[in-house]
């Protein structure tokens, strides 16, 4: 920072990426929320706590392995680099005792960076964390979130939303806005769990049928959703780079003009995600609304489908095409949603699966499609951008990343007793004991006051 | 006994790098933030089950189980 003009796009990019943690806080409290909102009275202070604490322990664990992760793994390793390829001095320097870990006067971006992958890895656990809702163990829950927040969504990261991963040499694999790193793998996380963890009580009838398992605050459930929105503003601006030069890129731009990229170090603008993300939402609604008729639960949550279904490829598709895309998703997800819940049976509390998992994938294939020939990277000898290069990638990241870890891990709690609280738990309600005690408080501050008169 | 490597600010910031006390030791602190993670995990696994089981014990009749059934 010797110089101004060096001095203020230093501290701009740290400021950028400040913001973009504090807007993506936002997503987590929406996540509590709607969380919150769609378990039972009998359930929802455990439920937010379930929730709550996996921004600790999904933290600790980025400092300890996470990053790390991040920087070593683009490679592979083995496929196309070793350890750290193509930059090992970073790796190097994000281990928990790195160079660039702790506070320096010469590094002022590594800390805020550091900061906007480990928001999104919350996002990931919080993804799950609906799902799984009324049923499952925190302490399993917990080994969940480190296992998609720190291990699984660095490892997809570092594949194919990295400016070096072997996905985008070799695959051509595009994701700028995280439709399959983030939520396909979380989706098919969820999903790995739930065929392990089972229903709720009460969820299907002898005829396997499912009921409906009201919310018990439908109000928080969409402002939640409202809140996830807002926050998701943050999420996409912390997909980008928000300005560099071609000379730091070091590829094959030529001249002097100073641009945003996304991760991929591949030109975009804020101008054009911000229309995206606002043509997809609306399709997503639009779409909700008319698919659910009109349901509030479903149209909130089809605003969000439909912004992860384009969020692919939102850095380059026409506003129409985010638009149009945004709204087949949502149209799929529902669908898939429901003919999913009968045919399998699986209890997806908050619909993350469908929303999330079958919205993301779709979205990468999609983009291969609709992107077919653009380059995806930079450098020279990536990729371009193919259907079958997408395809591939929406596999690894809900099937071979996202569910096959989780029903592996989920098999083994479950075969330890440790998945699944025990039934009188789960009728009683996990805040039974809480409420019980709270009821005992009340009527003793009563019997104290009627003493006084 | 400091540990700090800034020792006066009369210093050109260009030359600055470590801010944070106890440089050299990042490897130890790491261990020792571990140990707490992992010991953390066991101890609320314990308190989990023991929660759950003390509670079957107290709430866990059918007379209970029927009250909170019919409550939702």
């Amino acid at each position: 920072m010797d110089t101004e003009v060096a001095a203020i796009t230093t501290i701009f990019t740290e400021f950028y990426y400040f913001v973009t943690v504090a807007l993506m806080f936002l997503i987590h409290i929406g996540f509590c929320m709607y969380e919150v909102g769609a378990s039972r009275r009998k359930n929802h202070m455990h439920t937010l706590m379930k929730n709550s604490m996996l921004i600790p322990l999904v933290t600790i664990t980025w400092f300890f392995f996470g990053w790390w992760i991040y920087w070593a793994f683009a490679g592979g390793p083995g496929i196309t680099g070793g350890i750290g390829h193509p930059a090992p001095e970073f790796a190097e320097a994000y281990t928990p005792w790195g160079e660039s870990m702790g506070p320096r006067l010469d590094d002022r971006i590594s800390g805020v960076f550091w900061a906007a992958f480990l928001l999104f890895a919350w996002t990931a656990a919080s993804i799950v964390s609906g799902a799984v809702i009324e049923r499952i163990r925190s302490f399993a829950f917990w080994l969940f979130a480190i296992l998609i927040g720190s291990v699984t969504w660095s490892i997809d990261a570092a594949w194919g939303w990295s400016y070096g991963g072997w996905m985008v040499e070799i695959l051509g694999y595009h994701d700028a806005y995280a439709s399959g790193v983030i939520h396909a793998i979380a989706g098919g996380t969820a999903l790995g769990i739930l065929v392990v963890l089972g229903p709720r009580l009460g969820k299907f009838r002898e005829d396997g049928t499912p009921r409906e398992i009201l919310p018990h605050n439908p109000w928080l459930v969409c402002i939640g959703l409202f809140l996830i929105y807002t926050g998701f503003w943050g999420f996409y601006v912390a997909c980008n780079v928000p300005i560099i030069s071609p000379e730091t890129i070091d590829g094959q731009i030529t001249g002097t003009t100073l641009t945003a990229t996304t991760i991929y170090l591949t030109p975009t603008t804020l101008g054009a995600i911000t229309i995206n993300f606002l043509m997809s939402l609306s399709g997503g609604m639009l779409v909700g609304y008319m698919v659910s008729k009109g349901d509030a639960f479903w149209t909130y949550s089809g605003g969000l489908a439909g912004i992860i279904t384009a969020s692919a490829g939102n850095d380059l598709y026409h506003p129409i095409q985010a638009l149009v895309i945004a709204g087949a998703g949502t149209w799929a997800m529902y669908k898939l949603h429901f003919w999913v819940e009968r045919k399998f049976k699986i209890d997806d509390a908050v619909g993350a699966v469908a929303v999330h998992g079958y919205a993301g994938f779709l979205g990468v294939v999609i983009a291969g499609f609709v992107l077919w020939g653009h380059p995806s990277s930079p450098y020279e000898g990536f990729a371009v951008i193919t259907p079958w290069g997408q395809f591939v990638g929406a596999i690894i990241m809900f099937w071979v990343l996202g569910f096959f870890p989780a029903w592996v891990l989920a098999k083994i709690l479950a075969s330890m007793d440790l998945l699944r609280i025990p039934r009188e738990i789960e009728i009683l309600g996990l805040d039974f004991a809480t409420t019980q005690e709270s009821e005992a408080a009340r009527q003793d501050v009563i019997a104290a006051k009627k003493a006084l008169v | 006994m400091s540990t700090t490597p800034i020792d006066s600010w009369a210093v050109d910031l260009a030359d600055v790098t470590f801010i944070y006390p106890g440089v050299g030791t990042e490897v130890a602190m790491t261990v020792f933030a571990v140990i707490l993670w992992l010991g953390w995990h066991v101890w609320q696994v314990k308190l989990e089950n023991e929660t759950f089981e003390q509670e079957i014990k107290d709430h866990g009749t059918e007379d209970k189980i029927r009250e909170a059934i019919d409550g939702g």
